[in-house]
């Protein structure tokens, strides 16, 4: 008997039509719009909140105001006295009364206000998506203009696994009324720094 | 250049008016028309509920009445696109080729190949104009509103010659009536409440008459307008930019 | 059973119902088009992607396998199910060994395609869906009416009346903020206690043998990395060639499917965490059959984007329950008799063949096209006289047509015979609301023998 990998592969060979080529990815890219001013347009469009700042002394005093005092964690060692900044307990299950999660964001996509968040920027892969609150930081420099030149940028890089987070989770389920707050982070702020 | 007219079946016995408008429009912009007496249908009806296989007598028909002309020109859109995708012919397998490459619906001939810049027409009347599916998404008379593409209609630039006419703009400017064929009575539901917000997005904004370049649609409209009792009415585009 | 016509006349007896629903789903339209039209080179983007996507049908075989061999070497366990049946019986000797009698589950359609969570169910396992529309469909003991909107069909008052039921919410509570905070509380606590997650995939890529998973709620991610074990199902189809084409999908499907910009998040998942076990599931179930149609193929370049949905007027009308099938809409119309023609004859004949669809598809597949074609198939095939609707109402005129050229030339008034719609009888559904159209005194064939005939 052959094996369903077998069948499977042999039924699609043999159904599927001659090689058609892979098109070009080669594509015009608007040189006059500025990523920086772009990106925090759709961000805030989205649900996010958009703050430039020049230190981390301004990115602590943002989130005296902003948050609620609860459990901190960050990757950002600048932050050691206001969050946790190492992880002692492995089990993911131990992050869930965290409010606020504060991480290092590798680019962000101005088209769409989307940040990649790699795995070994996010302490645990669990961390930016079950905290109450999540910020994000972003150098300036690194905000690209679209999706391509992210994966352009990214190439095939992947630790084990990253996300694109594009504001606070959310859900339009119940009748398209937009609620913040699904399942993941209430809501989300991106620190871009210079 | 001499144009074989082409005048869809339901055309012929219902809205004869637009068969008369197309052909005196299309002799007053200097055009050698005939109509060819032995025609019937496009075999569209037919093919639209799966029974292409049964068209052959139609497209044979066709094909023997209309080929040798330098164009054939069909006030409507649906069955000009229907005779440009699908005509073929056992026996003239050639001359159908060459037809549908032949075959314009009534609109697209007198802006492409006509190229009419002036009409002497008036029509002092609060005009939507319904694009129909096939006309639009099957021969381009208009963008598409799906599409990210540079706007245009066909149909309006013609409706713009007319002294007195004031189009007014819908909701939803191309979405169907619900017609569809054999649809209205199979999917009687639908296509009903289909037609009914149609008519309304006309009503709405102030639609004296509803045209467009197929009458399918206008019957499907028409039918519904008069059922709610309604002063608006439907005219064939051929009637207004013939209209004095 | 019911057909498509049948399931839409009881959708339309409540008039406002269908106009709220339609309404709904053109602000979804709105949203799309908006996005579109932000993007100046959208057309080249669809285009792309639509040749991507030919290029993956034509060459799935070795994409197939070098995606293998690649989540392999990155430490995920590949299934093959070559149907429904076996899928479900790989998800079932998952949870098996792991001891496992309850499982959370994200959005996955390929799921509801094999009807994973009755066959679960039945072997005493229980799922919990964890998308929120899809929890209230599964509260309220229905399926999806839509595949991105899957409760879109439900309003704001009957979800508070299932919360109230099963979620304890106070009674007559229907506020969309109470009611999705109340479901974040209720599956915190299930994502928190579930070891094994189950998610579907939106693009798997040969070249690094990741794959990616899309949700706006974060309901993916949160089940999996609490998880111990992740299961991914998806249907072979799913593949990209290369990781830089998820720039050109990650920017066309949330456009397209709900006018964001972009999912909140797009999980990239590669290898499993220190401790976790990660399982990808290939099915096939009927694609590769579909895949050597040729006229049907391309119907397997959908990215399940639901935009079709959302512009087609007669979905917008009937509601996706009408459709009978786990895909509603356009796209389900042509996948579904790919999987069994008798059941489905009357889909590809539930459109006006408008073509909006087309013009909205992401990949640029050729919907309405397929419809047209479908309708030709089925009818050869002898399904058609299955469909009540099609067969009845419409056979007789279609059938009578040959006959009418023996008239060819005379002019008699022949359509009034033979087009059922302007019969003059109030049987006739045309008649229901619409009136006939008025004969004129003479044809225009008449007219023009009068008037021209010496030409």
């Amino acid at each position: 008997m052959t094996s369903s990998r077998e069948k499977i592969l042999s039924s699609v060979k043999a159904n599927q039509p001659a090689l058609k080529p892979l098109p070009q990815l080669e594509l015009p890219v608007d040189v006059n719009l500025d990523p920086v001013e772009n990106f925090t347009l759709i961000a805030t469009n989205i649900g996010s909140r958009v703050f430039p700042v020049s230190s981390f002394d301004e990115i602590k005093e943002a989130i005296a105001k902003l948050f609620l005092p609860g459990r901190i964690v960050s990757s950002f060692t600048e932050l050691a006295d206001i969050a946790e900044i190492r992880l002692t307990d492995p089990d993911p299950h131990s992050l869930n009364d965290v409010n606020l999660a504060v991480l290092q964001a590798e680019l962000g996509v101005a088209e769409n206000g989307a940040l990649w968040l790699p795995e070994d920027k996010m302490m645990q892969r669990i961390l930016p998506f079950i905290c109450q609150h999540l910020a994000l930081v972003v150098s300036k420099k690194d905000i690209v203009r679209n999706m391509h030149e992210a994966y352009q940028i990214l190439g095939n890089r992947n630790p084990g696994f990253g996300a694109f987070i594009a504001g606070p989770s959310k859900t339009a389920d119940i009748e398209q009324s937009l609620v913040l707050g699904a399942h993941g982070p209430r809501s989300m702020t991106v620190f871009l720094i210079d | 250049m001499t144009v074989g007219l082409f005048i869809p079946c339901y055309v012929d016995q219902f809205y004869p008016q637009a068969g008369i408008a197309t052909l005196q429009l299309l002799e007053k912009l200097g055009v050698d028309v005939v109509y060819p007496s032995r025609q019937t249908c496009c075999g569209q009806p037919m093919a639209n509920s799966g029974f292409s296989h049964l068209t052959q007598e139609c497209d044979d028909l066709i094909t023997e009445n209309f080929a040798g002309f330098d164009y054939v020109v069909v006030p409507s859109g649906s069955c000009a696109l229907h005779i440009k995708d699908h005509l073929h012919s056992e026996k003239h397998p050639d001359d159908a080729k060459i037809l549908r490459t032949r075959v314009y619906e009534l609109v697209e001939f007198m802006t492409d190949i006509l190229k009419v810049k002036d009409l002497k027409a008036r029509f002092p009347h609060k005009v939507g104009v319904h694009q129909s599916c096939h006309g639009l998404r099957g021969l381009h008379l208009s963008q598409m509103s799906e599409l990210v593409a540079p706007p245009f209609s066909k149909p309006e630039q013609l409706l713009n010659m007319v002294e007195g006419i004031e189009l007014i703009s819908l909701n939803r400017v191309d979405e169907c009536c619900g017609f569809g064929g054999t649809f209205c009575v199979a999917e009687e539901a639908v296509s009903s409440k289909m037609g009914k917000d149609r008519v309304a997005d006309h009503i709405h904004n102030g639609a004296e008459y509803i045209t467009g370049a197929d009458l399918s649609c206008l019957m499907h409209m028409e039918g519904i307008l008069r059922r709610q009792k309604s002063n608006v009415k439907v005219m064939h585009i051929a009637e207004i930019l013939n209209s004095l | 059973m019911k057909d498509h016509a049948a399931l839409s006349e009881e959708f339309n007896i409540d008039e406002p119902r269908v106009n709220w629903h339609d309404e709904t789903l053109w602000f979804i339209r709105q949203k799309r088009d908006r996005m579109a039209h932000g993007i100046p080179e959208w057309e080249w983007l669809r285009e792309t992607a639509s040749q991507i996507k030919n290029n993956v049908l034509s060459n799935l075989s070795a994409y197939l396998e070098q995606f293998e061999i690649n989540a392999l070497a990155n430490g995920i366990t590949v299934h093959w199910a070559a149907d429904a049946k076996e899928h479900n019986e790989i998800i079932h000797s998952i949870l098996k060994k792991h001891q496992v009698e309850r499982m959370v589950k994200s959005k996955s359609m390929l799921t509801e395609e094999c009807h994973l969570n009755d066959y679960l169910t039945e072997n005493g396992i229980e799922v919990i869906d964890s998308d929120l529309g899809e929890r209230i469909v599964q509260l309220g003991k229905e399926h999806p009416s839509h595949i991105v909107l899957p409760c879109i069909h439900k309003k704001k008052e009957e979800i508070g009346e299932l919360f109230h039921k099963y979620l304890g919410t106070a009674e007559g509570e229907s506020d969309p903020q109470v009611l999705t905070e109340a479901a974040r509380q209720h599956l915190r606590d299930t994502f928190l206690t579930r070891r094994v997650a189950l998610t579907g995939v939106n693009f798997a890529v040969a070249e690094t043998g990741e794959f990616v998973v899309c949700t706006n709620e974060g309901n993916a991610d949160m089940g999996v990395h609490l998880s111990e074990v992740h299961i991914a199902s998806m249907g072979i189809e799913k593949i990209i060639p290369e990781r830089k084409h998820l720039g050109v999908f990650l920017r066309l499907l949330t456009r397209s499917a709900t006018g964001q910009p972009i999912t909140t998040y797009s999980s990239h998942f590669k290898s499993p965490r220190p401790g976790q076990e990660m399982h990808i599931v290939l099915v096939d179930n009927g694609r590769s059959r579909q895949l050597g149609r040729e006229d049907f193929r391309n119907s397997l370049k959908c990215i399940r984007c639901g935009s079709c949905m959302n512009t087609c007027p007669v979905y917008r009308r009937s509601g996706g329950h009408s459709y009978h099938s786990v895909i509603s809409g356009p796209i389900g119309s042509i996948l579904a008799p790919n999987l069994d023609m008798k059941e489905f004859a009357d889909l590809p004949f539930a459109s006006t063949l408008c073509g909006s669809c087309s013009n909205v598809c992401p990949v640029k597949i050729d919907i309405h096209d397929q419809l047209y074609k479908w309708r030709q198939v089925l009818v050869k095939e002898g399904y058609v006289s299955n469909v009540k609707s099609v067969s009845i109402k419409t056979m007789t005129w279609v059938l009578s047509f040959p006959a009418l050229f023996a008239f060819a030339g005379k002019s008699g008034r022949w359509v009034m015979k033979t087009l059922p719609f302007l019969v003059n009888n109030k049987l006739n559904p045309w008649y229901k609301s619409r009136e006939m159209p008025v004969p004129p005194k003479e044809s225009f064939r008449e007219w023009y023998a009068k008037n021209r005939g010496s030409k």
